[in-house]
């Protein structure tokens, strides 16, 4: 590994690198999931699955959703996807209410389940196996079904803090900017107003010293100006 | 004038810790054996001796009064290290602009915490004895300290 070490230290790190490599974990499949999901009676609920393989996603991939309802011990299935099709529950509680809308391609398999009602509280499993990658962890999603989804703690917390800083954040910024605009305009303004008077003693100064003098008293004008001076 | 500063950075970090402690502790809203606050509702029971702390309810309101809160302490301290800043940087006879505005938002935002708080506490807490605790008063009296703060601020003129 290391260019310039000694001849005898090598193969010890070389036997332990091959052994690591070989001994490797085989390559496993990872599901996620989100872990609760909520939803309002009446209303639908997409469930995500998505996975990552070591292998290319095959043609053989196969997606399959179980569902346990609450309190209840075993899992039936209600979802299959496989060899490009999906097969939908036609004879169980979610008959004609789940939509496949996930996409292989893109690594994902959700399903969205419409009309929700109270018994489908419960745990969704997906599972996700794509040969020769078949040995991986399932993941799984709680659904809640409420009368009206309750917004999570937090959303108006966040919300107030965002927008008053930010807020404030901005009119500085715009305070700044406008004030950075206007004291350029000045300075713009002013050195134009010198050159001009520049200008004009070079031409009086040319006739007669006497008329510079009062050419003398247009800079008095100029002060105003330089009333803004920059303030931090 | 080093007295004149120092009495002014006293008031600010005093206005500083009146706002964390109002916010921090536990006691806007007490009764017999009860006291709730922004965080959390304690209680104790009649012996002394066991008590329980349950968070606050997710009400929107007590969600704004937490975020007002917070945003109390927040401007504050950017006030103080503005103030630091400003200290340094400003020409001689330029005012503390930045650091009132701040300090005056931290005392507005103390206000309207504490007067949603004092409008709308009945949706989170139905006891119906109670008293206010000492943090509720804390919050009240941080409000004109904070904003007579930030008027010194903006009076001041930097010399020296």
């Amino acid at each position: 590994m290391a260019p310039g070490a000694p001849s005898s230290s090598p193969s010890p790190v070389l036997a332990v690198l091959l052994f690591s490599l070989v001994l490797a974990p085989a390559q496993a499949i990872v599901v996620y999931t989100d872990r609760e999901v909520h939803g309002a009676v009446g209303s639908r609920v997409t469930l995500h699955c998505s996975f990552w393989s070591s292998e290319w996603v095959s043609d053989d991939i196969s997606f399959t959703w179980r569902y346990q309802p609450e309190g209840g011990r075993d899992a039936i299935s209600i979802f299959h996807y496989a060899k490009g099709q999906p097969y939908i529950d036609e004879v169980g509680t979610f008959k004609e209410r789940i939509q496949w809308v996930g996409d292989p391609r893109w690594k994902d398999g959700s399903i969205v389940i419409h009309n929700l009602d109270y018994s489908d509280n419960g745990t969704f499993t997906c599972d996700v196996k794509n040969p020769p990658d078949i040995v991986g962890k399932t993941s799984q999603v709680t659904l809640y079904v409420f009368e009206k989804v309750p917004t999570r703690y937090g959303v108006v917390l966040g919300a107030v803090i965002g927008a008053v800083l930010g807020g404030v954040l901005l009119l500085l910024l715009l305070f700044y900017l406008v004030r950075y605009c206007w004291l350029r305009r000045q300075a713009a303004l002013q050195r134009r107003l010198s050159a001009m008077e520049k200008g004009k003693l070079h031409k009086i100064g040319k006739d007669s010293s006497k008329r510079g003098r009062q050419a003398r008293h247009f800079l008095p004008y100029l002060h105003p100006l330089a009333f803004w001076e920059p303030r931090a | 004038m080093l007295l004149l500063l120092l009495s002014i950075i006293v008031l600010h970090v005093a206005v500083l810790v009146l706002l964390f402690v109002s916010t921090i502790v536990s006691e806007w809203i007490v009764g017999n054996g009860h006291a709730t606050d922004l965080w959390q509702n304690c209680s104790t029971s009649s012996s002394g001796s066991i008590r329980h702390c349950f968070s606050s309810s997710t009400n929107e309101w007590l969600q704004s009064v937490q975020a007002t809160m917070i945003l109390s302490v927040i401007f504050s301290v950017m006030s103080l290290f503005l103030f630091f800043c400003q200290l340094f940087t400003l020409t001689k006879g330029g005012r503390f602009y930045l650091t009132g505005i701040f300090q005056i938002l931290a005392g507005l935002c103390v206000m309207s915490a504490a007067s949603i708080y004092t409008v709308r506490h009945s949706e989170w807490h139905l006891n119906s004895d109670y008293s206010y605790g000492f943090a509720y008063i804390l919050a009240w009296v941080a409000f004109p300290l904070a904003l007579l703060s930030g008027v010194i601020y903006v009076i001041l003129r930097k010399r020296e």
